[in-house]
């Protein structure tokens, strides 16, 4: 018999309620009532993958010999770039993630012009010395510069905007490594430069002494170094408080002034809007129909049981699709698949328990007796199989994140994670709806409530 | 109900319908889609009235320098190519080509282009996933069954019933692959893969329930035991199986779009093989392998 009948409906109404919440809000805020600044915020709005929405899904690889060695800080570089420099294109929700070792895949909704993004991603970056005076700018913030790469003028800029003049730019720079300072506590970064930028160089530097010379890779800022000397020999160091790692990123970013791997296209795949939504509208009504039948089925062959069930796969629907929203996993159509045949495992979850319950009760034990024994004794395989059933989702997942297979990763996950939410709910929603379903009722003939 | 007592028979249906199946497969040959082998599969849609058939398009591709497109058409009215891998400038050649010759808007429905070396990698990967997720879980039913006498005979009986539910999505596909024209894509890797997890779902709640009818029924001979205990879950198989998984991907199946209508007819077959299995192949293999029935294989007739 459950004790605390109590404590658990409320913690089912409590999760139950802020499942809800989520599922029908667009944006979670909460502010600070005392000075009404935003303490957390989260967006909600729902990621539709490429296959119901549309678009366009590039997979880059590094273009370097098969068994060269790519080190994952400068693959993680490479995508950061990436993700830079396609993040004007389009509705601006593209994703872009390093898929195993050698790898990136882009996700680009709502575009097709596979043109515009490749020459976006393949682009060399620009790398530009600016002097920003006595201006410290924040690192990874967007400067207007006077430079412009065909040489014509740059579009006056509105007002009030500050233009900063370029001094160089990166093709200035002969070479670039990593050293530690004579310390050895610190890493600097020191560089070469050719000898026309030694002079641009030389007299800025001497004549700018204490002013800060703001490094910009595509307009953003990397680096804000401040001019203790005047560089005069055609080469320098930049120091600050860089770690190994930091310093070669950087170090990197300044010597390609862009990819620090080059990448090639190996995959395009271009889903046109039209097909995307009809995916969606099908799929859904689709689902739609399916429950309404093993709704009906549960009712009319459970029974309370039955209901009780349904109720609980409410739940979990409203708990997983939640989940899905907060950590802004992307719904695709094997995600949907995989979602219904979570379904399926929950409902047999609890099927396996009404069974036993059934069995039980047959064999002349009393209501409360079967439902205990009922619950204690599907448990076993309930485990065990749904055991089974996730250490394929998390080999599936692995297999679709290396190949950038997002379809496969969709339907994984969706998956996993529904099996562990039907667990829940079959163990702990189910049995606590009957529970209280049974004292609030007292049935006196138990064998039509329960379909015996 | 005796269940076992039939086993042969059972044993019989499931190695005609692997064979037939896989027969046809073997005389269509594999078509393995591009995710595979690498390639491009454009798909477009011209205006209505205007369109290019297979004679018009093959010379265009063959400006790209393309020369082994094949042209099928939808029945949207949509026109899908397969060909080798296009690069984005071959693309747009072909694009342009075909507006031209058709004087037609093209919408572009689908755009798919992998190239060699990654479909090379996904079939190998995909084996390695397939043979490590089985490897896992016989493990995890070994150790899960540890208590039992002859664990290991658990673990290799699921694994036999997963092998026929392989077979039998094999052989389903291969009738697809003859009569509908059906291609392995990773998306059918995804239904296989699924399939599996799910037929050790059911090969383990059978199991379970032979792991606790042992412990009561200790002087039950194991055949009976085995029996009773299918019989106990049959209930439950048939409810799960038919009632709800197969409902939910029947619809999918028939409303659910072109897209996922090969997927959901794979996993609507593979599940419920893998019910199937888990009742009349693995449970009775588990008694075979108990009586070592095998001896008489050769000898005497079998009594089936």
């Amino acid at each position: 018999m459950i004790r605390n009948l109590t404590n658990r409906i409320i913690l089912v109404v409590v999760i139950l309620a802020f499942s809800l919440w989520v599922d029908f809000s667009t944006q979670v805020k909460i502010l600070n009532p005392m000075t009404d600044e935003t303490l957390f915020s989260q967006d909600l709005t729902p990621r539709l993958g490429l296959d119901l929405r549309g678009g366009l899904q590039v997979l880059l690889e590094a273009d370097l010999p098969e068994n060269a060695k790519i080190d994952t800080a400068s693959m993680e570089i490479a995508r950061d770039i990436v993700q830079q420099r396609t993040d004007a294109l389009g509705v601006n929700e593209n994703v872009i993630q390093v898929a195993g070792e050698r790898r990136i895949v882009g996700e680009f909704p709502g575009l097709e012009d596979t043109e515009a993004v490749l020459a976006t991603i393949q682009q060399t970056g620009l790398l530009e010395f600016v002097d920003t005076g006595d201006f410290n700018p924040e690192e990874g913030s967007i400067l207007v510069t006077d430079y412009s790469p065909t040489g014509d003028a740059a579009a006056t800029p509105a007002d009030g905007v500050n233009v900063f003049h370029t001094i160089m730019t990166g093709a200035e720079l002969e070479s670039v490594n990593v050293s530690q300072d004579t310390l050895g506590t610190n890493y600097i970064i020191n560089f070469v430069l050719k000898s026309n930028g030694s002079k641009i160089f030389a007299d800025h530097t001497s004549a700018n002494r204490g002013k800060f010379l703001t490094i910009l890779l595509d307009k953003r800022v990397i680096s804000a170094p401040v001019i203790n000397d005047a560089i005069t020999g055609g080469s320098g160091s930049i120091s600050g408080r860089f770690t190994y790692e930091s310093a070669n990123a950087f170090a990197i970013q300044l010597r390609y002034g862009s990819l620090p791997v080059p990448l090639k296209v190996v995959e395009t795949r271009i889903i046109g809007p039209t097909l995307g939504a009809d995916s969606l509208n099908k799929s859904l009504v689709a689902g739609l129909i399916g429950m309404v039948i093993v709704v009906l089925f549960m009712i009319i062959y459970y029974r309370l049981p039955g209901i009780v069930a349904v109720l609980s796969i409410m739940i979990y629907a409203a708990i997983t699709f939640a989940i899905f929203k907060w950590f802004h996993f992307t719904l695709t159509l094997p995600g949907i698949a995989g979602f219904l045949l979570s379904t399926g495992t929950a409902l047999d979850s609890n099927i396996l328990i009404f069974e036993r319950m059934k069995e039980e009760l047959r064999s002349g034990r009393s209501l409360i007796q079967a439902m205990d024994l009922g619950w204690t004794r599907a448990w076993s395989s309930i485990r065990d199989s749904n055991l089974a059933a996730i250490i394929t989702s998390v080999i599936l997942f692995w297999f679709g994140s290396s190949f950038g297979a997002t379809i496969v990763k969709g339907f994984s996950l969706t998956l996993a994670l529904g099996v562990l939410i039907s667990l829940f709910t079959a163990i702990y929603v189910t049995r606590t709806l009957l529970a209280l379903f049974l004292r609030s009722f007292k049935p006196q003939n138990y064998e039509r409530w329960f379909g015996i | 109900m005796n269940i076992l007592g039939k086993r042969y028979y059972f044993f019989a249906l499931s190695t005609i319908l692997i064979v037939s199946g896989l027969a046809l497969l073997l005389i269509k040959g594999v078509p393995l889609s591009i995710d595979f082998t690498g390639g491009t599969l454009l798909e477009v849609q011209f205006e209505k009235g205007k369109s290019l058939d297979a004679d018009s398009i093959l010379p265009i591709y063959e400006k790209a320098e393309i020369a082994d497109a094949q042209v099928t058409t939808t029945e949207t009215g949509s026109i899908i190519i397969r060909s080798s891998f296009l690069t984005n400038e071959a693309r747009d050649i072909v694009l342009k080509g075909m507006q031209e010759k058709s004087g037609s808007e093209i919408t572009v429905i689908r755009f798919d282009s992998v190239g060699p070396s990654i479909g090379k990698q996904v079939t190998q990967r995909a084996a390695i996933a397939i043979a490590v997720a089985s490897i896992l879980v016989v493990l995890f039913i070994v150790w899960s069954f540890r208590k039992v006498e002859n664990a290991f005979r658990y673990g290799v009986c699921a694994i036999l019933a997963m092998l026929h539910d392989i077979a039998i999505i094999f052989s389903i596909t291969g009738i697809g692959v003859y009569f509908f024209e059906w291609q392995i894509d990773s998306l059918f890797l995804t239904a296989l893969l699924t399939v599996i997890g799910f037929s050790m779902q059911d090969t383990i709640v059978v199991f379970d329930r032979i792991r606790e009818n042992s412990n009561i029924h200790r002087r039950l001979e194991f055949e009976k035991l085995v029996n009773h205990s299918i019989v106990q879950t049959l209930q439950r198989s048939i409810n799960t199986q038919l009632m709800t998984v197969e409902f939910l991907l029947l619809s999918l199946a028939l409303f659910g779009g072109v897209t996922l209508q090969e997927f959901a007819i794979i996993l609507l077959v593979g599940l419920l093989s893998g019910t199937y299995s888990s009742i009349f192949v693995a449970a009775p293999i588990l008694v075979l392998w108990e009586k070592r029935e095998w001896r008489t294989w050769f000898g005497r007739k079998a009594e089936a």
